[in-house]
């Protein structure tokens, strides 16, 4: 029983990861009807930058902030320099952008800093705290960083004017210029900040994972499974999503064996793709972020 | 005949027109020519709307009604000569030309289904500086409509039509707007709420004299509230002048508007 609640535990700490990265593929699927295969590649690459100003004398958090912003900055760029040209194309030659992108920034991180495997520190102490059992102390903190970045986007979407036109225009692109809102910037900034929730998720993972170029690869697929669960189109419905397969991957990976892990994510994606393809919220519209 | 011998008339008074109000005009659209593909929807129409007037553009469906407000904001590609209060905005992007104080109510409504009644009027204020007023403008929407209020916080997808239209027009009122463009109003609604509707437009209209571009099917309640008329038939104005005088011509009223 103990262990049980253990694994859910550290299971909720990585599903946080998964409802970020989930969340950023949900911010892009509304505006572009397709799945950024690159959201991976895109916060390994800011974990790196992050890595890099660490190794050279920047403190942690002074190095978590430069990285969340040139991420957002990386986002907006890409957006407007490679995603605009080819947004009324056909949907293949979207997909095949996208996956261009995860290839360049794979192959990119690869050459600038070599695929050896890197250890990434994490901010917090290496005692568990408040003396709990249960979690290490970030797994914890992974979770709480998690939990704050979904909080402000949610304050931010749901209260905010931005916020509000940035809804509209994933929306209905058409009514949203009748009421003067500047459509592709909106566009734009969902990228910025899908880039830079995936760099804080990409920064929380890592010294779970260790750095190296392929380490998103899993996680993406996990966030993908997690955002089909909750409704590729509910950006709450993926967060919800992330938590539990976080939390199957955990409980599966100890009673049923870890070999399994990575297959009950194909699993949880084919299955909600025969058995309810819209997911757990993709329809009903209440939940919102 | 005598259908002719007006038609000729009101095309010899259009130019005339033109010439002796260039200053006072709100809008002012010359050899307006639009195009979905090859397809040639407008044919190089020119009217205008007076400042703190009410223009309606009648015609059957397939007319280009629909088209000719698209074109006014530049919503797809065409040639010709829009002026805003004298200045050229036919070279702008849709949404530059609403930041310079044009509403639309488009066709079919376009409201943001899965946004609530509220959202969608405050998206309407989105261009405004004057955050502080947003809220009393809501009220005073409320006030037009009172459905509205007590819908405030549902989704407006799950509006009836009716109210939808009415969601349309306030979220067009809340730019503040100075010329406003309705697209058949009145589509979809019982009549006693079109009679409300076009009370509440020419209200607005005289009190905030908010110029307005009206297209319509429904002839009478058009003609009723307007001060010119324009009659499109495939892209072009067949008849041109002012709303009483058409609405008073019994030959064009049969033959063209029908009632």
């Amino acid at each position: 029983m103990q262990q049980l609640l253990h694994q859910v535990l550290s299971g909720l700490a990585t599903g946080g990861i998964y409802a970020s990265v989930a969340l950023a593929l949900v911010m892009i699927y509304q505006a572009t009807h397709l799945v950024n295969f690159a959201q991976g590649e895109m916060a390994m690459f800011a974990t790196y930058l992050a890595w890099a100003l660490i190794q050279s004398g920047v403190p942690y958090w002074g190095a978590f902030a430069i990285t969340v912003v040139s991420a957002f900055v990386l986002g907006v760029a890409i957006e407007r320099v490679i995603v605009r040209p080819v947004e009324n194309s056909p949907i293949l030659a979207l997909v095949i952008v996208f996956i261009a992108l995860l290839v360049i920034f794979n192959s990119l991180a690869g050459w600038i800093f070599t695929y050896t495997i890197k250890p990434f520190p994490s901010p917090f102490p290496a005692e568990p705290l408040f003396g709990n059992r249960y979690l290490s102390s970030h797994e914890l903190g992974s979770m709480a960083i998690t939990l704050v970045v979904l909080l402000l986007l949610f304050v931010f979407f749901r209260f905010t004017p931005l916020g509000l036109a940035m809804r509209a225009a994933a929306q209905n692109p058409v009514s949203s210029r009748l009421v003067g809102i500047r459509v592709g910037w909106m566009l734009a900034l969902g990228w910025g900040l899908a880039a830079a929730i995936g760099s804080v998720a990409g920064m929380m993972v890592a010294p779970t994972v260790f750095l190296e170029p392929n380490m998103m690869g899993g996680i993406l697929l996990y966030a993908f499974a997690g955002a089909l669960l909750g409704g590729i189109d509910s950006p709450g419905g993926a967060v919800l999503g992330g938590f539990i397969v976080g939390v199957l991957e955990n409980v599966v990976g100890v009673y049923v064996g870890s070999e399994l892990k990575l297959t009950l994510a194909l699993v949880v994606i084919v299955a909600v793709l025969v058995i309810k393809p819209s997911g757990l919220f993709g329809k009903v519209q209440v939940v919102r972020v | 005949m005598s259908a002719g011998t007006t038609t000729a008339t009101a095309a010899a008074r259009a130019p005339a027109l033109a010439t002796e109000r260039p200053a006072s005009a709100l809008l002012e659209v010359r050899g307006l020519a639009a195009q979905y593909g090859p397809t040639m929807v407008l044919h190089g129409i020119d009217f205008a709307v007076g400042v703190g007037g009410i223009t309606t553009i009648l015609g059957a469906n397939g007319a280009g009604k629909t088209t000719l407000l698209r074109a006014v904001c530049n919503m797809i590609k065409t040639s010709g000569e829009v002026r805003l209060a004298g200045e050229r905005i036919d070279s702008l992007a849709t949404e530059a030309i609403v930041r310079r104080g044009v509403g639309h109510v488009p066709d079919g409504r376009g409201t943001f289904t899965h946004l609530t009644v509220e959202e969608n009027l405050r998206l309407g204020a989105h261009t405004r500086k004057d955050r502080g007023e947003i809220g009393a403008d809501c009220e005073r929407m409320y006030a037009h409509f009172p459905r509205l209020k007590e819908r405030r916080r549902q989704q407006a997808g799950t509006l009836s039509g009716g109210e939808q239209q009415m969601l349309a027009v306030s979220r067009a009122l809340m730019l503040r707007p100075r010329l406003l463009l309705l697209d058949e109003p009145s589509f979809g609604l019982a009549p006693l709420i079109v009679q409300q509707l076009f009370e509440i437009l020419k209200a607005i209209n005289e009190t905030e004299r908010i110029g307005m571009l009206l297209v319509e099917q429904n002839a009478a309640m058009a003609l009723a509230i307007a001060d010119q008329a324009y009659l499109l038939e495939t892209g072009r104005v067949v008849m041109s002048g002012s709303a009483s005088e058409i609405r008073s011509d019994e030959q064009i009223r049969r033959s063209y508007l029908g009632y």
